[in-house]
Formats: C-alpha cells, sequence, structure tokens
C-alpha cells in the first residue's frame, strides 16, 4: 500500500483535532491554526488526486483492523478527491474574505468557537466526501447539520436564532427520512457498506421481489437528503439563515454545506442504488420537477426582495434547483452537468456574498437596494467582483455559470421527454436571473452626486480583496478551461460505479 | 398483505409513530411540542431497528455462561445502530432546547409563528 493512501484518512481525523484543540486556544491561535489547517488539507487532498489520477482506478481503504463486511471503509477516487479539494479552496477563500466582518460582528471572546465550528464543518464535509458508510455517513450528516446551526447562530440577534431554530427544525426533518431510509435499506439487504448494498439490491432486483419497500427507501433518502439541501419547497429557512448570519457562514452555507448533502445524495444515487435503478424508478421525474419550480419561483422571490443579502440568498434557491433538475434528467450528461454546477454555484455564490458585504459597507451599512447607489465607486474591488459574480450567475461566456447552463442545455436536448420543460425554464430562468442581479449592478454603477464616503483603496483591504481576486479567477478558470474538469468529472463519475 | 401487516405488528406501530412524530415536528408551532415530536420521530426509528434485529427465542448478543453459538444470539448490528442514533438524537435534542431557551428569554413566547411575526415588526 502505497503511503498516499492514507491522506483521505489522515485528513479527517485532522479536522477533527484540530477541532478539539481548538476550543482550548485564543482567538488568533485558533485562527492560525484554521489556516494552517486548511492549507494542509489542500496539500493531502492535492496529493491524493495527483495519486488517483496517476494510478487511474479507486481505491478502498479500511479504517480498522475488519475487512469488508463488517469493518467501515473510506473510498477514495478522482471525483472524491477533486471535490474535497475544491471545498477546502472554497472555505479558505470564504474565510479570509469575511475575517474582517466576523471581527465586527461576533463577541472577542466567542470568535475561537468559529473556527472550532468550521474545522468541526471540513471533517464532516470531507467524511460526506470519503466515507463507503452509509451509516457513518448519517453520522456526519447530524455534525454537519449541528456546525452549520451554529456558524448561523454565533452572530446573535433575533433573526439568526429564528433562522437557525427553523434551519434545524427542517434539517432534522430530512436527516429523520434519510436515517429511515437507511434502516430499511439495510433491513432490505444486511449490509451498511455501499458496495456490498449494491451488489445485494443487484441480487434483489433481480429476483424481482421487494420492489416496493426498496422504492421506499430510495425515495426516503432522496426526499431528505433534498430537505436538507433546501429544494424548494423546503426553502422557507434559507433566506434568514444566509441574509442575516456573518457573512463566511452564508458563504459557507450556501456554497459547502448544502453541496455537501447533494455529493451524498449523487454517492447514493450511483454507488448505493445503482444508476440504471435509481433511474427507471420514477423518483428522477420528482426531483426534475421540484427542480424545475425552483428555478422559476427562487428567482420571482429574488426579484421581489429589496434586501441584497437577502436576494442572493434567494437566488440560492433558484440555483439548487438547477442541480436537482440535471439529477432529475436522469441521463449521465445531466449527472455530469449537475457536479459541474455545484463547483459553478460554490464559486460564484461565495464571491457574491463576499463581494456584496464591502458593497453595503460602504453604504453605511445599508443593505436596502436604495441605499447602494454608486457602491461600486466607492468599494472598486467589491463593485467589479460582484458585476463579475452577477455576470457568472446569469451566464454570460466566459465565466463558469456560462459553461454550467450550456452543459445543461445539451443534457437536456439528450432526453427526449424532458427536453422541452427543462429548455423552456432554463430561458425563463435565465431572464429572471438577468432581470435581478442586472437590476443591481446598474443600480451599484450609478454615479450619485455627493461622495459623502471615503473610497477604499486596496492598501487597507489586503486580505479581502485578495480572496476577490481569487474567487474571481477561479471563476473565470472554471469558464474558460472548462473542457479538462468537465473530463475529470465524467472520469469520476465513471469510477464511482 | 393483511396478515403481513399483523404479523410485523411491531414495524407498523413504529411506522405510525414514525409519522406522528414527523407531523409534530414539521406541524406543530409551539418549539417544546417540536422537539417532543423529534423525539418520538427519532424513538419510531430505533424501534423499527430493534424489531428487526430481533429473533424470536434468542437472547442480548452478550455472552454469558460460555456459550460461543452463533445461533444464541440475536443480531447486534441493529442494537448498535440504535445506540448511536440515541447519542445523535441526544445531542441534537439538546441544541434545539437550547435555541429554544435563547428565543424564550428574548420574545417570552415559544410559538415559532408568533416570533416570526415579531421579528417582521421590528424590522430588523
Amino acid at each position: 500500500m502505497d503511503f498516499v493512501q492514507n491522506f483521505p484518512a489522515v485528513s479527517i481525523l485532522l479536522c477533527l483535532f484540530a477541532g478539539i484543540i481548538s476550543s482550548g486556544l485564543k482567538k488568533n491561535a485558533a485562527r492560525f491554526l484554521n489556516r494552517i489547517l486548511l492549507l494542509t488539507e489542500l496539500f493531502l487532498n492535492g496529493c491524493t488526486l495527483g495519486y488517483v489520477l496517476r494510478t487511474g482506478e479507486s481505491y478502498v481503504y479500511v479504517m480498522g483492523k475488519f475487512p469488508a463486511p463488517w469493518g467501515n471503509e473510506i473510498r477514495a477516487g478522482v471525483l472524491e478527491a477533486f471535490i474535497a479539494l475544491f471545498f477546502c479552496i472554497i472555505m479558505l477563500l470564504s474565510l479570509e474574505g469575511g475575517v474582517k466582518k466576523l471581527a465586527d460582528e461576533v463577541e472577542k471572546e466567542k470568535t475561537f468557537l468559529y473556527y472550532v465550528l468550521c474545522d468541526l464543518l471540513l471533517a464532516s464535509l470531507l467524511a460526506l466526501v470519503y466515507t463507503n458508510d452509509l451509516f457513518t455517513a448519517y453520522v456526519f450528516v447530524e455534525i454537519n447539520t449541528i456546525a452549520a446551526c451554529g456558524l448561523i447562530m454565533i452572530r446573535q440577534n433575533g433573526r439568526t436564532i429564528e433562522a437557525a431554530a427553523r434551519y434545524m427544525i427542517m434539517s432534522l426533518l430530512g436527516s429523520g427520512l434519510l436515517l429511515m431510509g437507511l434502516c430499511m435499506l439495510y433491513d432490505l439487504t444486511g449490509h451498511l457498506l455501499m458496495s456490498n448494498i449494491k451488489e445485494q439490491i443487484a441480487v434483489i432486483s433481480e429476483m424481482g421481489e421487494y420492489r416496493i419497500p426498496l422504492l421506499v427507501a430510495i425515495a426516503l433518502m432522496s426526499v431528505g437528503l433534498s430537505i436538507k439541501s433546501a429544494l424548494f419547497p423546503f426553502h422557507a429557512w434559507l433566506p434568514d439563515a444566509y441574509g442575516y448570519s456573518t457573512v463566511s457562514s452564508a458563504a459557507i452555507l450556501s456554497s459547502l454545506v448544502s453541496k455537501g448533502y447533494i455529493f451524498l445524495l449523487l454517492k447514493i444515487i450511483y454507488r448505493v442504488i445503482g444508476f440504471e435503478l435509481f433511474c427507471s424508478s420514477r423518483i428522477t421525474d420528482i426531483l426534475f420537477l421540484f427542480g424545475l419550480m425552483g428555478m422559476i419561483f427562487g428567482s420571482l422571490s429574488a426579484i421581489r426582495e429589496n434586501d441584497v443579502r437577502r436576494m442572493i440568498a434567494f437566488s440560492s434557491v433558484a440555483q439548487i434547483g438547477y442541480i436537482y433538475m440535471g439529477i432529475g434528467m436522469g441521463t449521465q450528461a445531466g449527472m455530469t452537468a449537475a457536479v459541474f454546477h455545484i463547483l459553478s454555484h460554490a464559486a460564484t455564490k461565495s464571491l457574491l456574498f463576499i463581494a456584496a458585504i464591502g458593497l453595503t459597507d460602504v453604504s453605511d451599512g445599508s443593505r436596502q437596494f436604495i441605499k447602494l447607489t454608486g457602491a461600486a465607486y466607492r468599494n472598486k474591488w467589491a463593485g467589479v467582483a460582484f458585476t463579475i459574480g452577477s455576470l457568472s450567475m446569469v451566464g454570460v461566456p466566459l465565466f463558469s455559470g456560462f459553461i454550467s447552463k450550456l452543459m445543461f442545455a445539451q443534457a437536456a436536448v439528450q432526453n427526449q421527454m424532458k427536453m422541452l420543460p427543462a429548455l423552456i425554464v432554463l430561458g425563463i430562468s435565465t431572464i429572471l436571473n438577468a432581470i435581478y442581479f442586472m437590476k443591481t449592478v446598474i443600480r451599484i454603477y450609478t454615479p450619485v452626486e455627493e461622495l459623502k464616503y471615503e473610497g477604499i483603496t486596496f492598501k487597507n483591504m489586503k486580505i479581502y480583496a485578495a480572496a476577490l481576486v481569487c474567487f474571481m479567477v477561479l471563476n473565470v478558470f472554471l469558464g474558460v478551461s472548462s473542457q479538462p474538469i468537465v473530463d475529470l468529472i465524467e472520469q469520476g463519475l465513471a469510477m464511482f460505479s | 398483505m393483511g396478515a403481513n401487516l399483523f404479523n410485523n405488528y411491531g414495524e407498523a406501530v413504529a411506522m405510525i409513530l414514525f409519522g406522528i412524530g414527523f407531523g409534530n415536528l414539521l406541524l406543530q408551532s409551539n418549539l417544546i411540542k417540536k422537539i417532543i415530536g423529534l423525539n418520538i420521530m427519532d424513538t419510531a426509528i430505533y424501534l423499527f431497528l430493534a424489531e428487526k434485529g430481533y429473533i424470536a427465542g434468542r437472547v442480548a448478543p452478550i455472552v454469558t455462561d460460555g456459550v460461543q453459538d452463533m445461533e444464541a444470539y440475536i443480531n447486534p448490528i441493529p442494537s448498535g445502530l440504535v445506540l448511536t442514533g440515541i447519542v445523535v438524537s441526544v445531542s441534537v435534542s439538546a441544541l434545539m432546547l437550547s435555541i429554544t431557551i435563547r428565543l424564550y428569554q428574548r420574545y417570552q413566547t415559544l410559538d415559532l409563528d408568533e416570533i416570526s411575526f415579531r421579528l417582521k415588526k421590528e424590522g430588523l
């Protein structure tokens, strides 16, 4: 066994230990440890990605001494390592971009707790990405929920506590359904490891037995995970949670937490149930339908919104709808597009959140549109970043959003039944996106007569500007050189089954 | 179908309880009732697991009197899952209760809809 094969397990354990150690540290030390941890994670996951790309096949890492049907396992393939690496990058940039705001909004003696929560969140995300055991996945889903709830609540005001309560309630409904589905699947197959369950499900479905229980189990797990990732009718908690929490939390929640659940759903589709069986179960149609509804209603709510942070939050609902539409198409191309959109949305949405905070800061801290007039002249970096994020969301070529829309459209054409609704809704949604994002961009570039505020230059916000630049580069990189990444995703998905 | 339902009455009860808990967690507006719903839902899942792991005529998998025979004991894995699940559900309930206390201290009410209404009026 090569030494590199230990890295996924080590990366999860490192996060857990860092979380424990941080709980006894002072504010700056905890922040320092968190940065060291994230850089180490980048290195470890990068090495894992390099290793699996070189060998060209995934490998299974046994945790502990018990072999396959009994023990616990980690599995690393191209897609897992790539997503883990990407999550680490986004988390690092989101934290750097929001660090100044964090100091303003969170009580000093509680700041170290923020880093404890971030470390634990990263541990649970990595575990969700790498695990090969369904019950382990469930436990880390719950850790993820608790850490995310803490990230919402760490800024103390009435709104965030209420948002956290609503978030917890929705998440608990979702994880209850997920757990029930897992238990049923365990009863049907007698296994908890993904690969073993898949073998048994193949046997069961060949014999034609337990049709309905299997369908119910699949439905429970899909619905549970889609509730947790805020698919359209279950998004009531989302605007408050993203709109009022501190900005790093909003960026992390929208771009990582919900994506972690979607990635787990993808793993369940490919590694547990089997792609063909899942597509023939008609659950794809339901996900497709709700995805389409989310795309339209999320955008409509965003247009009506008068608060820029809440507007971006509602736009997340629409983007989650895109991802579920891709999954719902039930084709390989649709899945590839969905995974690409996970990346593209993660890079764009955190950029938008962090740029928006720069704009509101130079407008008396008000988030109302009317106050934002001309904000881009007062904070040039944030203005440019917000514009790039908006263009990417609308789907202008050169940016990542364009590629994902193109891929969704290509995937839709391949599916006779779903082509027309998908293309129509994609068109409508793009127009709606353009309405509310371009409205904001025009407003922030509308000149105002008197300049009451000092302009902010690069000097007094080096870290913030650097984070924004990194996000923009990432966005353009995803948009310009998409082909290698798409190849990577296709290779990874092929490795899944 | 009917006979199956009667033979597996434990699972049927678990499912009904799950529905009750789920409905309470979703629909009640009182936070404490929501948490009770959450606990009913989780307990229903444990009942389901315990019911599935039990094999009539066998005992809990703790070796006593040196009986090593596999046929003497029930399946231990569902019991392990139940234990893990209980740990998760305890921590989640504790977190929910602490959020409830915070909200009650601020707004002197447990009604989530009322709290949302007041927040809108505050216009924060």
